[in-house]
Order: C-alpha cells, then structure tokens, then sequence
C-alpha cells in the first residue's frame, strides 16, 4: 500500500505508534521529566518550612509550576531528535497533511509526559497537605490543562528545533504563553478548597483546550517548515 | 486598487520613500513633543488630589499605549509577511520589536516612579503592570529568535509566527490576569488616578501622545532603513550607496 492513499486515522495511529514506540525505547525521556517535577516539588517545603498550612496554602501553584517546567524540559525531544536524524523533512515532504502528523506527535508527547505527570501529582499532593477538597479539581484541571501545554509548547520547539542552543531561548517564548492556563488551574483548586464551585475556572481551561487544538497544530506546521527550510 | 502600493515592495524605493519622510517626521515629532512636554510640565495644573508627581503620566499614558499599539503593527506586518511573501515586512517587524520593548520598558519604570508616591510602593501585582510585565517578556521572546537565527530570512519568518501566537494570546493573558487580580486581592488599586480630566490637562496630553507617535515613528523610519541596507548589502544599489557617501567623506576630508 503506498503512502499516499492512507486514510487520516491511519496516519494518525501510524505516527502515534511510532513516537510511542521511540520513547518505550528511551525509558528516561520519560522518567527524567518525572523525577524533575518530584524534585522541584520536594524542594518547596525544604526551602519555605515544613508548616502544613502554609503548604497546603501555596500547594495549587507549586504543583502547577512544576508541572510548568517539567512539561517545558521535556519538550525538546518533540521534534529534536527526527529533525537531526532527518526524518521531520520526510514527514513534511509526504502527501499527507502536516495537521495530522504534528497533532499526533503532540499526543504522543502528552502521553508520555503529560499523563504520568497526572497519575503521580495526587501523590505530590499528599506530600503539600492539599486540602482535600481539591484533589478532584486538581486532577481535572491537569487533564485539561496539560494538553494545552504540550500543544502551546509545540510551536516553540517548532521554532527552536532548528536553532542550536535553542533550550534558553525556549523557555523565554513558550513560558508567556502558559500563563493563562496557569492562572485558571490554580484558582481552580484553591476555589475548591473553599467548596465552592469551580465548573467556571474548568471551562475556561477547556476553551484553552479546544482553541489551541484547533490552531496550535497549524501554527506549528507553519514554523516546521521555516525551521526546516 | 492596491497597484500604487506594489513599487514599495522594492528594498530601494522604499528605503528613499523612508529617507524622504524621515525629515518631516523627525521636524514634526521636535514640534509636538517640545510643545507637548513644556505645556505639560512646566504650565498645565498641578492635579487636585497627586500634586505634581502626576505630571509622569505625560510620559507614562503615551509609552503604555504605544508599547500595546507597536506590538499590533507588529502582527499586522508579521501577517503580510507570512501570507504575502513581502521580505519588507519583515524588515520592519525587526525595526519595530526593540522600539516596542523600549518603550514598554518605559512604561513599567514610569509606572513604578509614579507608584512609590501614589501607593507608596514601587511594584504592586495590579492587573495592568502584570500584563505589561508580560507584553515585555513576548518582546523579548519576539527579539532572541530573531537574533538566534543566522539567516534574517529565516528569522524573520520564525519571528513573525510568534507574534501572531502572541498576539492572539495578548487578550487572552490581559483578561486572565485581570481575572486573577480581582480573585486574589480585590480590587485595591483599581483607579490608576484618572479622574475625567479638566481640558487645561487633556491638551497638553494630546500633543504629548502625538509628539511621542511621531518620535517613535522617526526611530522605527531610521532602524527600517537601516535593516534594509543590512539585508541587501551585496545588491548593486547599496554599494553605489555605499561607494558615494565613501567619496563624499572623502572629498570633504580634503
């Protein structure tokens, strides 16, 4: 069967599969980003004290500013490794639609950073004496939250991929940008923590989602093809 | 309809199209802004409630609106560039993005000098300085991958991406922040001292925002003529350029 006449989905999986096989083979691509998001988080009651409610007070934006950074460390391996090996031009030669082959590549990264980072934040949570009121709210709010970051990073490192130190300089462009994401995951959880209702905060975290899957991918198709030249 | 603008896709004719404007703008911008900034400070009304101490706002108001209204001449240039294939527009994206910094640097130290009086703090986490703080740092992001690229080409596509993703996050990030600010400390410093203003206050304002347009638009003219020699240096016309102003310094020399 040629290349050409694959159906979307199967270009999909097929990419999908790919970079998820690549990363099974490179175990700490995926656990380093991990670890560092623990470590940052145990570094915060060493530096401030070991008060529970002072913890529990800035628990929401320790955990969300972790997984800021983890997600930001772990991007660089989106299009780093198939740009130097040479095989992002090949996907960008083929017939299929670019959309495709960077959204599934975006999904692949968030499967292998963005979910492990969920399964493990409750466990962080514990650690921070999150008020358990919160706990729902912050799983939420990273499920829909942490795609966003993976789609919003994607630009930059479209951007970057071709640059040599582009790792610095990165962080400086992708960083801004997931402010608002942020913002609205934090006052998500501490709204929950005073019971109250926080379906406001989510949807406007989901809006963030939809928008930057619909918009992300044409923008980071765009810079792959300045970045490759 | 748009046949006139065609000849200035040209590195040349538009390089003396900005020569021949620079004069009359850079005359302009004197006028406006002596005028403007004499009138202001010296001979306007001292306000009722702040003294003198509000007179930064002359300088204060014109930097943060024109940091906001550059960031948007950026995109629209970043959107010709990418969708017409004009290599000028990118020229002028890289004259424009320092200026912008510049100035919302500008407005961030005035707004801090004018704070300590006011609210007896120099950095306070009000919804408007956050998100100039931010508009800052996606300058900043907009300038280092333009400089990270060796080829200007390059970059300047590359760069004009990221202002149109900046650019439709700007809303997104001032309207969150806004948000967050009303959340977690109530509104404490909402009114940024701008009681409807007497007239006697108003003109002087007027020629100082014109004066600092103008002025910005005669630094963003000098830098655009600047990145055009920069990226055309190995065509025929600069080097007759070149060459001339060369034998001109020489003959005065002499």
């Amino acid at each position: 069967m040629s290349v050409a006449n694959l159906s979307y989905r199967a270009v999909f999986s097929l990419v999908l599969k790919r970079d998820l096989t690549i990363a099974m083979r490179h175990k700490d691509d995926i656990i380093n980003p991990l670890l560092f998001f623990v470590i940052v988080v145990t570094l915060f009651p060493l530096g401030i004290g070991p008060e529970a409610q002072t913890l529990s007070r800035i628990a929401p934006g320790i955990i969300w500013v972790a997984a800021l950074l983890s997600t930001l460390l772990s991007l660089d391996r989106l299009f780093k490794s198939d740009h130097i090996d040479g095989s992002l031009e090949q996907m960008l030669l083929s017939p299929q639609p670019v959309f495709i082959l960077v959204l599934a590549k975006i999904v692949a990264h968030w499967l292998i950073t963005g979910l492990p980072l969920i399964l493990i934040a409750p466990l962080l949570a514990v650690l921070l004496h999150l008020n358990e009121q919160s706990y729902e709210a912050l799983i939420l709010t990273l499920l829909l939250g942490t795609p966003v970051l993976s789609l919003l990073g994607a630009i930059g490192v479209a951007l970057t991929v071709g640059i040599k130190k582009g790792g610095v300089l990165l962080s400086l462009l992708v960083l801004p940008l997931y402010i608002p994401v942020l913002i609205f995951a934090t006052s998500a959880i501490d709204t929950a923590a005073l019971g109250l209702p926080y379906s406001g905060q989510l949807a406007i975290i989901a809006a963030l989602f939809f928008g930057s899957l619909t918009l992300a991918p044409f923008a980071v198709g765009a810079a792959l093809k300045v970045s490759t030249n | 309809m748009w046949k006139w603008l065609h000849p200035y896709a040209n590195p040349e004719v538009s390089y003396h199209f900005a020569g021949k404007l620079l004069p009359w703008l850079s005359a302009l911008a004197v006028l406006f802004l002596s005028i403007g900034l004499v009138w202001a400070l010296a001979f306007a009304p001292a306000d009722y409630q702040q003294g003198d101490s509000f007179r930064i706002f002359y300088i204060h108001v014109p930097a943060a609106s024109l940091s906001m209204g550059i960031y948007f001449g950026m995109a629209i240039t970043a959107f010709t560039s990418l969708v017409w294939q004009f290599k000028l527009a990118d020229a002028s994206a890289a004259a424009m993005a320092p200026v912008g910094a510049t100035f919302t640097a500008i407005a961030l130290i005035t707004g801090a000098a004018w704070g300590k009086p006011m609210w007896g703090t120099w950095w306070i986490w009000d919804a408007r300085l956050t998100s100039e703080l931010i508009l800052l740092f996606l300058y900043l992001g907009v300038i280092a991958l333009q400089s990270a690229f060796e080829d200007k080409n390059l970059a300047g596509k590359a760069a004009g991406i990221l202002t149109l993703v900046g650019v439709i996050n700007l809303p997104i990030i001032k309207y969150s922040v806004e948000w967050w600010n009303t959340l977690h400390q109530g509104s404490t410093v909402s009114k940024l001292g701008k009681p409807s203003m007497s007239v006697d206050m108003l003109w002087p304002f007027l020629f100082c925002f014109l004066g600092f347009i103008l002025l910005v638009s005669v630094i963003i003219c000098i830098r655009f003529r600047s990145e055009i020699l920069a990226r055309n240096s190995i065509r025929p016309w600069v080097r007759t350029l070149v060459s001339a102003h060369l034998t001109q310094e020489k003959t005065n020399a002499v």
